[in-house]
């Protein structure tokens, strides 16, 4: 993709710049370059450019519970993008969540996460944007229910949930782990996905707040080690991870596996090294999903694993192995945490989907898994409940309805 | 009895070696592609009334051009789309180079179109009509129709559904392929009962013996036809 091969050239050029950093007459294409490598690690093209879009140009849209937000155009065409907007105008958004008028932002754009990082970041990050090819692309209204529309209520919005200002470093805790906690907390946004929001978007504080839906797919809380968490896992082990979205027995897939190869896998090792230093510090919790999973009487269970069985056998066992153990390229399902946790959404997406993990300089050929978009949703729900409840993996089974997006 | 006996052994020896072979070969990049093949496995084609396109020993450039119109949206196909969502450029090139590679067995062509329907088709397809302006398909995709190097898919053994579907997904904008798209024009000169003509002309064509696309790039094709440069090429 051209994203990648430009990122990787941005990433040489960082390295490169580096060695030229203290010749004035780099200094400015050294910041330009600084606010790209910047810019990739907050992602920003994650939402800004739409697939086969032009870079920056905006246009994807964003479902959510308040409705369909369409990311706006933020190259540097002075009326259709955000050409006219001074250092001081985007510094307003990225850590007030104001736009130059002084209106409020919808918080559909993590700027309750941005608000954590430092001017000089940000201003690196407009100084590469304003470098980029300007596209004069108008990008349509956010199509969102009453009342939320009304953009004057994001200030009250603001007034009762969002608090503006950087985290002040803790000086007992080491410089990398500052430094994870800067990325983790800001430009990496991983709480806009890994936690859930409250009424009318706010922002939970709670340590066992539970993950957010995202794109259908459950992002796991990164407090729980039997979900997301990292904490039981080496430093070394979960910034190999985060950069190529595969470990011994796991490979990320779903709206992960987009953040990996657009963002993680262009992170320098020191940085996913001191992002992965902070995610192992985060205070172990026992989160619940907000999901309810329908009880099944203990007939239906019965029946669900018996069905689920023979499609296992059918369908999986050839590489997942007969006992869930796992392959060359099939992960292991007989412990695996995505299988075993409350949402059951995930693993039934990856049995519906199929797909790739995300091609890295870790994982530059990925096994893809076969979608099985065949399966009836009583006999999706009979295969998970049975991954869910054998080889030691103690999920309770679940019902269709549970399963549907 | 010996001589028999021996043959029995030999015959045994060549199918067990032919399998381990099978397994080897598949190890190095099959088994990564399996999610490709669950669909795209040649014994799944059915040319009468299937859906699914042949990939196995179309040219490599065409292959990947495919593939990055599914990244890029320029193809539209929900698992199409997802398969490919975060496939580097290099490793796109490595899977269809893989497929372009393979030889497979082709399906039974499925039953002749009827007389007016076939005329048309094969009109369209071996000398395409000068009134209309629509260039002849084999100009640019073989004489034989098993398609050209780098970048032009050969016709035969696809399902006929999958190409009207194809041309007709090109005539309403849901298909396009890097600029200037050829196919685009074309089918802009077609109507339905051409694009049926020439697909149930294509589907029925007995497959000749020697499949590969022509290797020879055509020097004067009827139209220029856009495609996105090869990895090693882009970097």
């Amino acid at each position: 993709m051209k994203r990648s091969i430009a990122m990787a050239r941005i990433a040489l050029t960082i390295a490169l710049s580096g060695l030229f950093a203290a010749t004035p007459v780099f200094a400015q294409d050294a910041t330009t370059e600084r606010g790209a490598y910047l810019a990739t690690l907050g992602n920003c093209a994650g939402c800004h450019t739409a697939p086969g879009g032009q870079p920056m140009a905006g246009g994807l849209h964003l479902a959510s519970p308040y409705g369909t937000f369409i990311t706006p155009n933020i190259t540097p065409d002075p009326t259709t993008g955000i050409g006219d907007w001074s250092d001081d105008d985007f510094w307003q958004a990225m850590h007030n969540g104001k736009r130059p008028d002084g209106s409020a932002m919808y918080p559909a754009c993590p700027y309750t996460s941005y608000t954590h990082v430092a001017r000089d970041d940000i201003d690196a990050v407009h100084a590469y944007l304003e470098d980029l090819p300007a596209v004069e692309q108008v990008q349509p209204d956010h199509n969102l229910d009453w009342p939320y529309g009304y953009r004057s209520l994001l200030g009250l919005w603001q007034w009762r949930y969002f608090e503006a200002g950087a985290l002040a470093p803790k000086p007992q805790q080491s410089d990398t782990w500052n430094r994870g906690r800067y990325l983790v907390e800001g430009l990496g946004h991983c709480n806009a996905c890994h936690r859930a929001r409250g009424r009318f978007g706010a922002a939970l504080t709670a340590e066992d707040a539970p993950g957010a839906l995202i794109h259908g797919w459950y992002a796991p809380p990164l407090a729980d080690p039997d979900q997301a968490g990292l904490q039981q896992w080496s430093i070394a082990d979960a910034a190999a991870f985060l950069q190529s979205g595969k470990a011994e027995h796991a490979a990320l897939m779903g709206p992960m596996a987009d953040v990996v190869y657009d963002s993680l896998q262009h992170w320098t090792d020191d940085d996913a090294l001191a992002a992965a230093t902070y995610l192992k510090t985060i205070a172990p919790q026992e989160v619940e999903s907000p999901l309810r999973l329908i009880r099944l009487s203990e007939k239906g269970a019965a029946n669900a694993m018996a069905e689920g069985r023979v499609l296992y056998r059918e369908h999986c066992a050839e590489c997942h192995g007969d006992d869930g153990q796992g392959d060359t390229g099939a992960p292991a399902l007989a412990g695996n945490r995505t299988v075993t946790m409350d949402d059951p959404v995930n693993v039934a997406n990856m049995i519906r989907m199929g797909g790739f993990p995300p091609a890295t300089t870790g994982n530059p050929q990925p096994y893809g898994m076969p979608p099985f978009h065949g399966l009836s949703e009583r006999e999706l729900a009979a295969l998970v409940s049975y991954i869910r409840g054998s080889w030691g993996n103690d999920a309770p089974p679940v019902t269709g309805t549970n399963l549907r997006r | 009895m010996p001589v028999l006996l021996r043959l029995i052994v030999a015959a045994a020896l060549a199918v067990t070696l032919t399998v381990v072979q099978a397994r080897d070969g598949r190890d190095a990049m099959g088994d990564r592609l399996a999610a490709c093949t669950a669909c795209h496995g040649p014994a799944g084609i059915e040319l009468e009334n299937g859906y699914i396109p042949r990939i196995h020993g179309k040219p490599a450039g065409y292959l990947y051009n495919q593939l990055v119109n599914y990244q890029d949206y320029r193809r539209r196909n929900t698992t199409m789309n997802h398969m490919v969502a975060h496939l580097s450029p290099a490793y796109l090139y490595e899977i269809a180079q893989y497929f372009a590679d393979q030889r497979a067995p082709y399906p039974s062509p499925a039953g002749a179109p009827a007389g007016a329907l076939a005329a048309r088709g094969e009109q369209l397809v071996q000398r395409g009509d000068q009134d209309a302006d629509i260039p002849a398909c084999s100009a640019c995709h073989g004489q034989h129709l098993t398609g050209v190097q780098p970048n032009t898919p050969g016709l035969i053994g696809l399902p006929r559904q999958y190409i009207m579907a194809q041309l007709g997904a090109w005539q309403v904008g849901t298909r396009h392929a890097a600029a200037p798209d050829c196919m685009s024009q074309i089918t802009a000169r077609l109507d339905g009962r051409d694009i049926e003509a020439v697909a149930s002309w294509l589907a029925a064509q007995p497959i000749p013996d020697d499949t590969r696309p022509v290797a020879q790039a055509i020097t004067d094709p009827p139209l220029q036809c856009g495609s996105v440069p090869a990895p090693e090429a882009r970097s």
